[in-house]
């Protein structure tokens, strides 16, 4: 084991997870919201919102999924070391984490079962940045519509139709996260439906 | 420095609640169980609200409890003590100020706004229990959006007594999906739920979280013949005139002599400040209105 893997953590946890927390709470419950999560440090390729979502969110009860660059020997000690998450595969992971491409398809994730709906994965998908950018968004959180940046559409949409059952997104990028809930409803930018129309 | 972990649970707990939450967000109307924590309080007195009050406290948050609309009753009191001890943060009796409120059975009468939290106590979170008493059965209805035994209640109702009797605790449906029990909230508060604050459902002894994100549909159910109708009593309030708010009835003497007054007490102490008057506004003031 690394020394590496023996750092990152909060430094003041109940306080620092507090705060992360409420990032994330906010994030998921008005999509297209960006908001500062910050605290903890893993190894890279892992950025400083997703070191601190895991860090908030996840114990060794719930089995994680690491994909592409993100699962390293560096990482999975770190993880081991200050969460202690089992590593599992996509078919019984609670959580995710990697790129967009990393962690396709989306479809190997659990959606839950129709009486419960809660037994999904949440993925956390790393992103260069993050931009209000994108995609418009309606939906449960949104007061009329909202935009983000999103690395597709289409999986998106058929992850929402697939509502009350699917899986929910954290996209993170330095230290800002924003949430996207399986109850969104996403339409492609003007350009994109423009083009579609043609 | 207390001798409490910050808000009272230990952090594992405060991240099985936080995933129960997010889930609960993702899902609106959705009940999530959760493994409910043993308080030092007894269940029927806000274990549920508690914990999730305890999950989302940050140090920065200024909380608000209120109890029926009260800030000065038992339950409420105790709660904000409970907190104050446990995770040393502010607390306050004004609505605007608060960024973190938990509530017995009420909306405050101020709209709440973006950045606040709403946190319900909820003694049964099953809105089909009364009508179906097997858990099983009532997952099933959920999951097949079976909600044809709720209607049948709200005919009987019309069909007995001429109206839909049920005055708290009515039944709402949840972005055209879930069935959910907005906790006993009088029906007046129900068009209230469409905000722009989080609403969070916690029930302990149930063992079940769940939630409305800001900017939700939530429907009170109803038939076209027979409208959902949010009545209040036909009354102004006796203490600040009030004729938009809720009220609690209140019994003054032997004689059959009542009044009413705002069940928002915060809101009802702003608006005497404000110089609004009642029927039985101290004697002083009424002297001085007649001058």
């Amino acid at each position: 084991m690394q020394e590496q893997s023996l750092i990152g953590a909060f430094e003041a946890p109940p306080q620092d997870a507090a705060r992360a927390f409420r990032a994330a709470l906010e994030a998921l419950a008005r999509p297209g919201t960006i908001h500062e999560i910050k605290g903890g440090q893993a190894p890279a390729p892992v950025s400083e919102a997703a070191a601190s979502l895991l860090l908030t969110l996840c114990d060794p009860e719930t089995p994680l999924c690491l994909m592409g660059r993100h699962d390293t020997p560096e990482i999975r000690d770190w993880i081991a070391f200050q969460i202690g998450a089992p590593i599992v595969g996509p078919e019984s992971a609670m959580f995710a984490l990697g790129t967009w491409t990393a962690l396709q398809p989306i479809t190997n994730f659990l959606i839950g079962t129709p009486e419960y709906p809660d037994r999904s994965t949440t993925l956390i998908v790393e992103m260069e940045a993050l931009s209000q950018d994108g995609a418009t968004l309606a939906g449960p959180g949104i007061k009329e519509t909202a935009t983000l940046a999103l690395p597709d559409i289409e999986p998106f949409q058929m992850n929402h139709a697939l509502f009350p059952l699917g899986v929910d997104f954290y996209f993170t990028a330095g230290t800002q996260i924003a949430g996207l809930p399986r109850s969104t409803r996403i339409s492609g930018t003007q350009v994109l439906e423009a083009t579609e129309a043609n | 420095m207390s001798d409490y972990n910050f808000a009272y649970l230990d952090e594992q707990t405060k991240r099985m609640i936080r995933r129960a939450i997010l889930k609960g967000i993702a899902v609106p109307g959705y009940q999530v169980p959760f493994a409910s924590r043993e308080m030092p309080m007894p269940y029927g007195w806000g274990t549920g609200g508690v914990q999730v009050s305890a999950a989302c406290l940050c140090p920065e948050d200024t909380l608000k409890v209120i109890d029926q609309g009260a800030d000065d009753t038992t339950n409420a009191v105790s709660i904000r003590k409970f907190f104050e001890k446990t995770a040393e943060i502010a607390v306050t009796e004004k609505t605007r100020e608060a960024t973190v409120i938990q509530t017995r059975h009420r909306i405050p009468e101020e709209p709440l706004t973006e950045g606040q939290i709403l946190v319900y106590q909820v003694p049964i979170p099953e809105p089909l229990r009364f009508l179906e008493p097997r858990e099983t059965e009532t997952r099933k209805m959920h999951a097949l959006e079976e909600y044809g035994l709720m209607h049948v209640k709200l005919y009987e109702d019309i069909a007995k007594h001429g109206h839909i009797a049920t005055s708290y605790a009515y039944p709402v449906k949840v972005e055209d999906r879930y069935v959910m029990d907005p906790s006993p909230i009088p029906k007046f508060d129900n068009p209230k739920m469409d905000m722009a604050a989080i609403q969070l459902f916690g029930a302990g002894r149930e063992q079940r979280i769940y939630a409305v994100p800001p900017y939700t549909k939530v429907v009170s159910l109803d038939f076209e013949d027979h409208p959902f109708d949010p009545s209040k009593a036909n009354h102004p309030c006796d203490l600040c005139g009030a004729e938009h708010t809720y009220l609690d009835e209140v019994i003054i003497d032997d004689e059959g002599g009542r009044m009413f007054v705002c069940s928002d007490t915060d809101y009802c102490a702003e608006r005497q400040a404000e110089g609004h008057r009642g029927r039985l506004s101290p004697s002083e003031n009424i002297e001085k209105a007649a001058e």
